[in-house]
């Protein structure tokens, strides 16, 4: 008896917090990320998985899009957007260093905004 | 006679209908489509599958799944044998037992069906068929020893209202393909496909007195519905499938009705009708397409009832089998992973000869597989299962496939498993029964008609590199197989040509595979294939050690095809040539027999070659004409002691080329979209 009851405790609990902090394990962010190429591809998606959290990261070519699932209780979007700047890539928040966009491949060189 | 005029006045209907069909097209938008390949190697994935895309299948005649692999040199189709008509096909040199075939990833052709399986799914029914050399994924089962080949059937949501496709032959085999379809809410579709086929008149080009293939007709109905509703995330599938298949062969004045199991003319008749009914369900979750569950259940009755001069053969297999499959990932979609449990029960009834040699299978199986993918270079997959069957025990099988790019545009594989399964001596050596041998289980202490499940292991390793050749595409592939047995069911045709002995192994059996492939595309819109294979293929047997009898050691094979532009409302020529060169083969022994009854120990080398032309008038309505075998190429002495059926020397099993000498086919395709 006295276990069932702890049980329904606990379960009790970890119910309400989750729903307190409300943060969502299965975030979808659909964000513009500037490239060219395959390699582009390559790399910002590495730089995305790089980043704890990060459930699935696909860029897309024809649009510049990053389709990304994450779970916000480990990460957050802009430490996505950090993750990316700092291989080469500017997203709408955060810019990549000069340094770093000129050390890109020469097919990696997009035009920056 | 009364059939040919039928199809003929079909096939002018459908001409007629599709002129109407053309003009009033002539105002519909042009779409254009870039060249698609017939065949699909991918560098990314993982295992080493090759996918052949229904453009491939309309290369060749394809009345059925088996003679859909005449255009690809990773699966060698043996010739049709005189008694069945039913082509075999071997991969890394091992015959379709060994490979896991399925269908929609379901175990199709297996049990009872083994023999003529391949035969019962209608060619013009497939979407695309999935070949994996060596060893397969731990997610269908643990019987796959040299490889595994899916076929993917038509999805409903994705077909058209009407098809049809009409086929006839010199040999005088019929075929006509219908296929209806119809949406009936967002979420609901349904394909209804009829098939029927049938060869109507005797043929003896060998003058030996037998048909030199079947006569037959087949009756194959499929009704599927689908439902995906992207919404909640449900999808389904549900099919029920009713084949009827009849074959009549031997003696060309043999008259079942009053010849049947005497002496005065050697007959055989095949009789099978199976009863299919299966269904999935899938749910891919929300917000996390991912993460799937998915649940596969298939029944199936199939039941053959056989003569062979007088050998009876008659098996049913009842069958069930289940599939609960989990679909995830550990932290992000570089590691992903399937895990899920599998339950087959299959009651089989035999009676060899009226012998009772019935049995009932179950098994249930547990399995894990790991996917890592680096979304770059390397990636790997590593499986496992457990499984408890009643007569083969309680065992573990892993797989393991591995892929890594070291440069642009190349790919290294490698792959090693184990494979473990009941061989069905009777049902899979059938067409032993068209002979005078007897039938010896020289073991009793297994389980399996006497005999020890057989346990193998395969190892392979691929390399293929795609490049620019004169500014064209190429590519070039290297493959080495090897498959270690370390239990066989032998079949033993080498010890006397009087009888046919299965045993456990003793001693070594191994089977090596070496693939060398090159294609080019040699000036826009023409293509070559071309393929070496290399087989050394040995067993030990009680009278010695020999490669593997009907097989040959060397093969060499090439297609080209060619396509001219399309050209207003989808206008196209298309040609096609496939050649296959065979080296000397090992025969079976013959050597005691009576000089006039005996083969050589190997057979001569030759060539067999293929054609067809296609022509579309337009996106809805093409024809085609095509030749197998137009060099006319035929085995010289199909049946041994034709002159005395019942005569200890009778045998109809040693076919190593073509029986049937040129053959020419035409057909038609007509759609409405």
């Amino acid at each position: 008896m006295k276990n069932i009851f702890l049980g329904m405790m606990l379960l009790f609990v970890t119910l309400s917090t989750q729903a307190q902090d409300k943060k969502n394990k299965n975030a979808k962010y659909n964000i513009e990320v500037n490239g060219n190429c395959e390699q582009c591809k390559k790399r910002i998606e590495k730089a995305a998985y790089s980043v704890s959290g990060v459930k699935s990261a696909e860029w897309h070519i024809d649009d510049h899009i990053l389709h990304l699932i994450i779970n916000e209780e480990k990460c957050s979007i802009i430490d996505v957007k950090k993750a990316i700047a700092k291989v080469g890539h500017d997203t709408d928040e955060v810019k990549s260093t000069d340094e770093v966009y000129e050390k890109l491949h020469s097919c990696c060189k997009y035009e920056r905004k | 006679m009364k059939k040919i005029l039928l199809f003929l006045a079909l096939l002018i209907s459908a001409v007629t209908f599709s002129q109407e069909e053309i003009k009033k097209d002539t105002l519909k938008t042009v779409t254009v489509e870039t060249s698609k390949k017939g065949l699909k190697k991918s560098i990314s994935g993982t295992a080493n599958t090759t996918l052949v895309t229904s453009k491939e299948l309309l290369k060749a005649a394809c009345c059925n799944l088996a003679e859909s692999f005449e255009t690809n040199p990773s699966i060698d189709v043996n010739f049709s044998d005189a008694l069945t008509g039913t082509k075999q096909i071997k991969m890394l040199g091992l015959t379709s037992p060994y490979i896991m075939i399925t269908e929609e990833n379901i175990p199709s052709v297996r049990g009872a069906s083994q023999a003529y399986g391949l035969s019962f799914t209608p060619g013009t029914w497939v979407e695309s068929i999935q070949i994996t050399k060596g060893a397969g994924s731990v997610v269908n089962g643990y019987e796959s020893i040299s490889g595994q080949i899916n076929t993917e059937l038509i999805k409903p949501l994705k077909d058209i209202p009407f098809y049809l496709n009409a086929y006839g032959s010199t040999d005088s085999r019929f075929e006509l393909n219908t296929h209806f379809n119809k949406k009936i809410s967002d979420d609901w579709s349904t394909s209804l496909f009829v098939h029927g086929n049938a060869r109507v008149s005797k043929n003896d080009m060998n003058d030996d007195g037998f048909l030199d293939n079947p006569l037959g007709k087949q009756f194959n109905i499929i009704n599927r519905w689908q439902y995906a509703c992207a919404e909640t995330g449900w999808v389904s599938f549900i099919n029920f499938r009713y084949m009827n298949d009849q074959k009549q062969t031997g003696q060309l004045d043999f008259d079942p009705d009053r010849d049947r199991l005497t002496t005065n003319y050697w007959g055989s008749e095949i009789n099978t009708e199976r009863l299919d009914f299966s269904s999935k369900v899938g749910y891919v979750f929300k917000d996390m397409p991912y993460q799937s569950i998915g649940f596969q259940n298939a029944f199936s009755n199939h039941n053959q009832q056989s003569y062979f001069g007088l050998n009876q053969y008659d098996i049913k297999q009842q069958s069930y089998y289940s599939n609960l499959i989990f679909n995830s990932i550990i932290n992000n979609t570089k590691h992903k992973f399937a895990t899920g449990l599998n339950f087959t029960y299959d009651k089989y009834s035999e009676f060899v000869n009226l012998f009772d040699v019935s049995r009932i299978d179950n098994s249930v199986g547990a399995f894990f597989e790991y996917t890592y993918d680096d979304n770059d270079k390397f990636s790997y997959i590593l499986g496992g299962r457990f499984d408890y069957h009643n007569r083969l025990g309680a065992f573990f099988t892993p797989r393991l496939h591995v892929k890594y790019n070291p440069w642009e545009k190349s790919v290294l594989r490698f792959s090693a498993g184990r494979g473990k399964r009941a061989a069905n001596i009777f049902a899979e050596n059938q067409n032993l029964f068209a002979s005078s041998r007897t039938f010896q289980v020289l073991d009793t202490n297994g389980k399996v008609y006497g005999l020890d499940p057989e346990i193998a292991w395969n190892y392979g390793i691929s390399f293929t590199q795609n490049f620019k050749l004169f500014g064209m595409n190429a590519d070039t592939t290297i493959d080495f197989y090897r498959t270690d047995f370390q239990n066989q069911a032998v079949v033993d045709v080498m010890n006397s040509p009087q009888e046919v002995l299965f045993y456990n192994l003793k001693g070594k059996s191994y089977a090596n595979s070496l693939q060398l492939d090159f294609n080019l595309e040699i000036i826009k819109h023409l293509n070559l294939r071309t393929a070496y294979k290399y087989y050394d293929i040995s067993t030990d047997y009680l009278s010695g050690s020999y490669q593997r009898p009907l097989q040959a050691k060397h093969r060499f094979f090439a297609n080209m095809e060619y396509a001219t532009h399309i050209v207003d409302h989808g206008r196209q020529w298309k040609f096609d040539y496939t050649v296959n060169w065979l080296g000397k083969q090992q025969l079976p022994n013959t050597r005691t027999n009576a000089a006039a009854d005996r083969f050589p120990e190997f057979s001569p080398s030759f060539a067999v070659m293929n054609a067809q032309i296609t022509r579309t008038f337009s996106s809805t309505f093409e024809m085609y004409v095509g030749g197998e075998n137009i060099g006319n190429y035929r085995q010289d002495k199909a049946i041994l002691g034709a002159d005395n059926p019942f005569g200890t020397n009778f045998d109809t099993s040693i076919i190593y080329a073509p029986v049937f000498g040129q053959m020419y086919y035409a057909g038609l395709r007509f759609k409405i979209k």
